[in-house]
């Protein structure tokens, strides 16, 4: 794009494995002032290894790094951090427990001369920067208390303010809305205008032709195509990407989409009058066998709360439950899941046990079927087995901790822990996030046979494409009202924005 | 496929001996610890490294690894209970109290067949467990809050029995157990092996015991994968009183009386077993097997700076170093840990 100018960031013949998985072998890659660098790549690839060693995350690696042109190595995040390099991950690494001001400021809080935290005015920059980026929060909230996306954003907002030179952002928008997206663009631009250099990885095609520069394509570890943005097209991305001829996979939804004929099989939830503090209003619909009910709203509208009441996780202040029985409300999650009720929330890092190995994650929830008091490990282990090859999980080694799994890899397993036993009614938060085009289309053809197994599914999304990929039927959550049901007619990506 | 797994078996192997080292620190330096200590005692004193003092030790310890069982769940579970201490004094009390003493003992008690007492003293613990396990879970009371509270009340409740004065007499079956010994064996410490035993195996092969890691892993994700947390945390606070009262019991048989305060030195020392033998104080990592080694580990160093000839005051500290030492390494190992899975 711009060979004008020197490249501030270089890598050449970086190669990184972890134990013997190759993760990047042999990748050169550059990067230029005042440029916007998208990434693609199948889930595994190796995209967020190559930006943990921008990073300065992982240090170990071989190849040479060269920022300015001058050859470097950085030991830590720290030293990365010195060199003006801020990434966000593609974990939300935010701080719960603190607050909104702390966690914009983490790290480099304003002191007096005795050392002593400024909060107040702490607090009022911190507002000030988010006001800049479109978000209107109390500073001196805390930060778990908020829904994932707007911390995806605080998290954000905190990088691109941090005055980094090279700005790394690993699948940013994944929790976020329209109208955020957009506002993330805008801000991109400006910083691109002002000299920043920035990576940007999605499984957004459309997003990543639409922002960047730039685009490299990876694949197994390896760079196989690099390109001006304006020289391609989806379609060659995806072919680059996985190699098959891609293009079916990943629809626009764009044009009308015609909904199925309301089914009439047997109900199995019904949810009424259910209500939320400032959360929920007034919500009452029913999800039937063999169905798959999305119900799609911005961020923040209330379909995180509503997922935890229907697992047991929240109580609500009124309204109840009917799963195959009579009305009530779950005490707990245990109670939610005896009931025949399962969940998988949007983060992952709720749902999954990081340090222990992949089937022991598989196996949890269904342990009370396999063992009444001793463990059965080798057919936990079969079982997990079976679910990984089924969802092509990457590496397919259960023995391995989940957390050496690629982010698209880790949200496999959390869909795999419930479906050996299918429940009665599934719950998927944000099924498809972080899975590449081809992890998608598989995870839209698992729901698609769960559901011609007569379970009731409710998809809930704040990505349009997520819910028109899966729903026969669509709710639309607004501001913890549903305002508009979509059945047994025309509907597109417009349609859906315009009624939320 | 089959060619990748055999790749990352392949992997594992050749990943070098470092990162290993350095996942397996929290197994490795309580390990190292323990024979370091035991050399430098066997080269400082003659009396040391014998027969006879490796049994003082095993016996030394073997109420600090019946109420270390119990806690060690509680700790994997990322709790803490600090009435170990108390609640062991008050079973062992109340068991004396429910037994026949001799005449110059001068409490009000209730003497009942040696069955009944003990069965009393095991509710007795099984029940201030329970209400640790309902102000934990039930009102939500953080277990340090919660099980400080119950120190006291445990405390309470032993003044109240013994009101400042000394019983003697326990049930046979405890007398034989606490202070008996078979084939030259003090039975105390084949309680305590058969207990630690036990401990190990309900943590490594039952259900139950892989709900204690999870649950002590990440706490969230067991709860979205639908697990009771709630019973799964009230249950390993009963437990820790259990084996507590046990402990308690055996140790009043073992010291010959029961007392108020007796136990007092027995929760720093079983914190100090189950941490310095390398479980982690964030749940999830660590077990039995630690435990034991961290009992060893403390049995050799209290035993053998008797054997040496240091001032009895310094002695104090140098337990403190030592376990301010343990510390360090237990988060530093966490940290470790939680890097190479990064
Ligand atoms: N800490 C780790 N230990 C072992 N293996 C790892 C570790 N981190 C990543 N890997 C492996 O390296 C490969 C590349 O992973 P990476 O996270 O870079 O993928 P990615 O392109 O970001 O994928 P995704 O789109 O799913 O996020 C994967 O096979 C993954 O299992
Ligand atoms: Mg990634």
């Amino acid at each position: 794009m711009r060979e004008d100018r020197s490249p501030i960031l270089e890598l050449q013949g970086i190669t990184k494995s972890f134990g013997g998985v190759e993760a990047l072998r042999g990748v050169d890659f550059a990067l230029h002032p005042g440029e916007i660098h998208g990434l693609v790549g199948e889930n595994g690839a190796g995209k967020s290894t190559l930006m943990k060693i921008i990073a300065g995350v992982h240090s170990e690696f071989s190849g040479r790094f060269l920022i300015d042109g001058k050859e470097t190595h950085f030991r830590s995040a720290r030293d990365a951090h010195a060199a003006g390099i801020a990434m966000v991950h593609q974990e939300l690494s935010v701080a719960p427990d603190l607050t909104v001001a702390e966690n914009v400021f983490l790290g480099n809080q304003p002191t007096n001369r005795l050392g002593l935290v400024q909060w107040r005015r702490m607090a009022r920059e911190a507002g000030e920067q988010l006001a800049r980026f479109g978000i209107d929060v109390d500073p001196m909230s805390r930060l778990g208390d908020l829904p994932i996306g707007l911390q995806q954003l605080i998290e954000i907002a905190r990088v691109l303010f941090s005055g980094a030179r090279i700005v790394i952002l690993d699948e940013p928008t994944s929790a976020l809305s329209p109208p955020e997206v957009e506002r993330l663009f805008a801000t991109l631009r400006r910083l691109r205008e002002e000299g920043t250099a920035i990576v940007f990885i999605s499984h957004f095609i459309e997003d990543i032709l639409l922002v960047s520069d730039m685009v490299t394509v990876f694949r197994n570890g390896r760079k196989v195509a690099e390109t001006p943005s304006t020289a391609t097209s989806k379609g060659a991305l995806i072919e680059a990407m996985i190699g098959r001829g891609g293009e079916a996979l990943e629809h626009s939804y764009s044009d009308d989409l015609m909904l199925p004929q309301p089914s009439d099989s047997s109900v199995i939830l019904k949810v009424d009058q259910l209500s939320l503090a400032r959360s929920l209003k007034d919500i009452s619909f029913e999800a039937r066998a063999g169905e798959v009910l999305g119900i799609y709203g911005f961020m923040g509208c209330g379909q995180q709360e509503l997922s935890r009441i229907l697992f047991g996780k929240l109580q609500p202040d009124s309204g109840t439950l009917a799963v195959g029985g009579t009305p009530k409300t779950f005490a707990s999650t245990a109670a939610a899941r005896r009931a025949g009720v399962a969940l998988v929330p949007e983060s992952r890092r709720a749902m999954l046990f990081h340090q222990e190995p992949v089937y022991k994650n598989i196996s949890i929830s269904i342990l009370d079927r396999i063992s009444s008091l001793l463990l059965k490990p080798a057919q936990e282990r079969d079982i997990a087995q079976r679910q990984v090859e089924q969802l092509q999980i990457r590496p397919p080694v259960v023995g391995l901790d989940l957390g050496m799994l690629s982010g698209g890899n880790q949200q496999k397993v959390a869909l795999a822990k419930w479906l050996t036993y299918p429940p009665k009614l599934l719950v998927l938060c944000e099924p498809t996030r972080g899975m590449d085009v081809g992890a998608k289309n598989d995870v839209i053809n698992i729901v698609r046979d769960l559901r011609a197994k007569g379970l009731a599914i409710i998809v809930l999304s704040t990505e349009p494409e997520t819910v028109l990929s899966l729903a026969d039927r669509i709710l639309v959550l607004k501001r913890g009202a549903l305002v508009r049901e979509f059945k047994n007619e025309p509907v597109s990506k417009d349609r859906l924005l315009e009624a939320a | 496929m089959a060619s990748s797994e055999t790749a990352v078996a392949a992997g594992q192997r050749a990943r070098g001996l470092a990162p290993f080292l350095r996942s397996q620190m929290r197994n490795i330096a309580p390990f190292l610890t323990l024979i370091f200590l035991s050399g430098f005692f066997a080269f400082a004193s003659p009396s040391f490294a014998t027969l006879d003092n490796l049994g003082n030790i095993l016996t030394q310890v073997s109420v600090t690894g019946i109420i270390a069982v119990g806690l060690t769940f509680v700790i994997l579970c990322a709790e803490i209970d600090l009435s170990i201490a108390s609640i062991a004094n008050v079973t062992g009390i109340a068991v004396a109290y429910f037994t026949l003493q001799e005449s110059y003992v001068n409490i009000p008690n209730i003497p009942l067949p040696g069955a009944a007492a003990i069965l009393m003293a095991i509710l007795l613990c099984a029940a201030l467990g329970l209400v640790n396990a309902l102000g934990l879970t039930v009102i939500g009371i953080p277990s340090f809050i919660m099980t400080l509270a119950m120190m006291q009340i445990a405390a309470g409740i032993s003044a109240m029995l013994v009101r400042g004065q000394i019983a003697y007499k326990v049930p046979g079956l405890i007398t034989t157990l606490g202070s008996g010994s078979i084939g030259g064996i003090p039975w105390i410490v084949i309680v305590a092996a058969i207990m630690l035993l036990g401990g190990h195996l309900v943590l490594t092969y039952t259900r139950f015991g892989r709900y204690v890691y999870m649950v002590g892993g990440n706490r969230e994700a067991a709860e979205y994968s639908g697990l009771n947390v709630k019973l799964i945390l009230g249950a390993v606070m009963v437990i820790s009183a259990v084996c507590s009262g046990i402990g308690g019991m055996l140790g009043v048989a073992h010291f010959g009386s029961a007392q108020q305060n007796e136990f007092d030195t027995y929760l720093l020392d079983s914190i100090a077993a189950v941490v310095v033998g390398g479980t982690s104080l964030f749940g999830g990592r660590g077990g039995i097997g630690n435990t034991i080694v961290g009992l060893f580990v403390l049995g050799v160093l209290n035993n053998g700076l008797d054997h040496v000839n240091i001032d009895s005051f310094l002695k104090i500290l140098i337990r403190g170093l030592i376990l301010l030492a343990a510390l360090v390494i237990n988060v530093y190992a966490q940290r470790l840990r939680e890097k190479a899975v990064d």
